[in-house]
């Protein structure tokens, strides 16, 4: 876990350090009104890093180590349950429709939204039901 | 059906096969959460666009070939080089590499049972699709699709310049494929990060994997900012903001900057995945391991990271950007990518090369992208960027960059995996025939558009004079043109002839080192009957060659310097340890 949350805190850490940089050089050129906007984008790029990457440090110091995370592992160590995989479902395929239907409102007036959102909350009821009780097809 | 997926417990022994009963056809399409048929069904459709786009360009190519033609209008020709570019860099480079084959090989080489969201993961798909058929459906509205170029630069973007719903459909299009991509970046991230086979550490997992975390990373990044600029953009358009135009107090150039902070990280998305199939493809026809592995992950993350602070090179003729932070910038990211060709020739060297179809991509790739590399140096310097600004040399430097990318890479990419995901062989002679079709054809297309730019040709032009003198060397790049699109029907006959006349390729017929060539081709559901013991980044390498021994890892040679030094603690156990 410890290189996972290195990884994602070095891009937050060049991001702050470029976007210092870019500032400060804006401002020695007289264009801080112009580059504001990238700086605001560094720094957003910058939390986007630290906040998972700084979790992961965090916790990584908590957890006890994984076998992933361990180069002596054996394949014995992950054997059992790796987790809950949805074999097959049309709820996304639904959803995914009634999303696109909804972003074409904004092409072709309000219409298509009323149909979209009929499909993507119907979709969104449907995989819940579908988590609790396991799949309709 | 919910189903728990389980690791195989004991090496060598096969698990249960897990049969699934779940619905076939048209509806396995539909309702499939399995990351191969999503997987697929990305490759298919995004190679379908590639498809359209490629005609498109032949079109134009041929409406160039003699000064003064009329074979398609101007307003038709703004259309075919908007959706031309629009196809290509939205619908096909990202969603093949990132959507198809990172959707396929990922799991399988980290040792994953599935992607960690599978129904995101089918989402994604459908938002894709959904996307690219709206794309599509500008033609199909009055005013036609949009015609403003790839870039959609306010003011001609807005509603006044641009009318009609064409434009509209282009910006709900990429709306939609964003959020697409954006779903895919968690779920990639998210699936290399937790779900990993033992053994197998973030410094053993292959290249392709490594880079499609960063570039899953960059997809963070970078398409959140797009989204926004076309909610903006939109807002203009039929709400009455002015954030884009000067009228109202806006600032036009804006779009330029947020479109840019986008789109540079987007040149990086499309490019690091195809990286990442070459620096598969080269170890294992150089039958070598790779040449600096972590060299390579730190050039692939150095590239990610600096890719977020160069998007003004784009901009230097608008004069309101910093040009020394950013010529800067662009040309230090000449380092990492010369670590990275530096390493794939470190790879060949003195290896005993095999060159069968993938290789020969690869290779092609090589030489390509070097050229889009060095004119891409060229441009990082202000200077030469004013004089060859919105030229062909710039068309011709990004077209050797991303073609070099998406189209050697992807087909050394398609050639390479194409047994493990359909099981069959492609045939090597209409490969190879492919390939010096496409790399003649390449060289013909775009080395006279690099002399049209450097004699003033702009770009996006419909027309032009007979007194130009552009002609001769405009006629000699629809040449190439054509013998590009006589490559890419070669290898349409050549998956036609594995669809009929099916040779088996066996589970792993490139004798290739890492996971995804552990299981049968194709993969069974939740993809592994037997994992082997993970000890170094090539572990079926390691299980078919036990007289070539695994080179310890770092890790090892930090235990094993340990022991030396206090050999009364032995921290990992020697039995475990390969000493």
């Amino acid at each position: 876990m410890k290189i996972e949350a290195r990884f994602l805190l070095f891009i937050s850490a060049f991001c702050a350090v470029t976007g210092f940089i870019f500032w400060a050089v804006g401002l020695a050129h007289g264009y801080v009104t112009i580059t504001s906007g990238g700086t605001i984008m560094l720094c957003a790029c910058a939390l986007l890093g630290l906040l998972p990457g700084g979790y992961y440090l965090w916790w990584s110091r908590r957890m006890t180590p994984r076998a992933e995370d361990d180069p002596t592992a054996t394949v014995e160590r992950g054997a059992g349950v790796v987790g809950t995989f949805p074999s097959t479902s049309i709820w996304p395929f639904v959803l995914g429709m009634g999303a696109a239907m909804v972003a074409l409102a904004l092409v072709f007036g309000f219409w298509t939204a009323i149909f979209g959102f009929f499909l993507a909350i119907s979709a969104v009821v449907g995989v819940i039901v579908e988590s609790r009780r396991g799949g309709l097809i | 059906m919910t189903l728990l997926a389980e690791r195989p417990a004991i090496v060598g022994e096969p698990r249960e096969p897990e049969h699934e009963h779940g619905p076939t056809g048209i509806l396995k399409w539909l309702t499939s959460t399995d990351h191969k048929v999503i997987g697929k069904s990305y490759l298919i459709t995004s190679f379908v666009f590639f498809c359209i786009a490629g005609l498109m360009a032949v079109v134009m190519r041929t409406q160039l070939a003699s000064p003064d033609s009329t074979l398609v209008s101007q307003h038709l020709y703004n259309e075919l080089f908007t959706m031309h570019g629009s196809l290509m860099l939205y619908l096909f480079a990202g969603p093949f590499a990132f959507g198809g084959l990172a959707n396929y090989i990922v799991p399988l080489q980290v040792g994953a049972p599935d992607m960690a969201f599978p129904r995101l993961n089918a989402l994604s798909y459908w938002l894709y699709l959904s996307g690219g058929i709206t794309m599509m459906g500008g033609f199909l509205v009055v005013g036609g699709a949009a015609d403003f170029g790839w870039v959609a630069y306010a003011p001609l973007s807005n509603a006044v310049n641009s009318a009609g719903a064409g434009p509209d459909m282009w910006i709900v299009a990429l709306v939609l494929t964003g959020f697409s991509a954006i779903f895919t970046g968690v779920n990639i991230v998210t699936t290399v990060f937790y779900l990993r086979a033992p053994g197998m550490t973030m410094f053993r997992v292959p290249i392709f994997t490594w880079n499609m975390v960063v570039t899953a990373i960059l997809i963070l990044i970078a398409f959140p900012v797009l989204t926004a600029a076309l909610v903006m953009l939109w807002a203009d358009r039929h709400l009455g903001t002015h954030i884009y135009t000067v009228s109202g107090g806006g600032v036009p150039v804006l779009w330029q900057n947020l479109f840019w902070f986008f789109g540079h990280p987007e040149v990086y998305i499309l490019a690091l995945p195809y990286f990442g199939i070459v620096t598969d493809v080269l170890p294992v026809f150089s039958r070598k391991p790779l040449f600096g592995y972590r060299g390579m992950v730190f050039a692939t993350i150095s590239i990610g990271a600096l890719s977020t602070a160069v998007w003004a090179h784009h901009m230097f003729t608008t004069g309101v950007v910093l040009l020394p932070f950013f010529s800067l910038m662009s040309y230090l990211i000449a380092v990492p990518t010369g670590i990275k060709f530096f390493n794939w020739i470190g790879t060949m060297w003195r290896g005993s090369l095999k060159f069968d179809t993938p290789m020969l991509f690869a290779v092609g790739f090589l030489i390509v992208f070097l050229f889009g590399g060095v004119t891409g140096i060229f441009l990082a310097s202000p200077p030469i960027d004013f004089a060859t600004h919105d030229t062909y040399f710039v068309v011709a430097h990004f077209h050797e960059v991303l073609f070099g990318s998406a189209v050697f890479a992807g087909f050394a990419g398609i050639y390479y995996w194409y047994p493990k995901i359909t099981g069959r062989m492609m045939n090597e002679r209409l490969g190879k025939a492919s390939f010096w079709f496409m790399f003649i054809g390449f060289w013909i297309t775009f080395m006279p558009q690099y002399l049209l730019g450097l004699h003033g040709m702009p770009r996006r032009i419909a027309e032009y004079s007979s007194a130009s003198g552009w002609t001769s060397l405009n006629r000699v790049s629809t040449f190439g043109a054509y013998l590009l699109f006589f490559s890419v029907a070669i290898m349409c006959v050549n998956f036609w002839q594995s669809w009929r006349r099916p040779v088996p390729a066996g589970s792993n017929p490139w004798d290739a080192g890492t996971l995804e060539w552990a299981t049968t081709s194709p993969p069974p559901h939740h993809n592994f009957y037997s994992i082997p013991p993970i000890r170094s980044e090539r572990p079926v390498w390691d299980a078919n060659h036990p007289e070539h021994k695994a080179l310890p890892s770092h890790a090892e040679r930090a235990a094993k310097r340990r022991l030396i030094a206090r050999p009364e603690v032995d921290l990992l156990g020697e039995s475990e340890l390969h000493l």
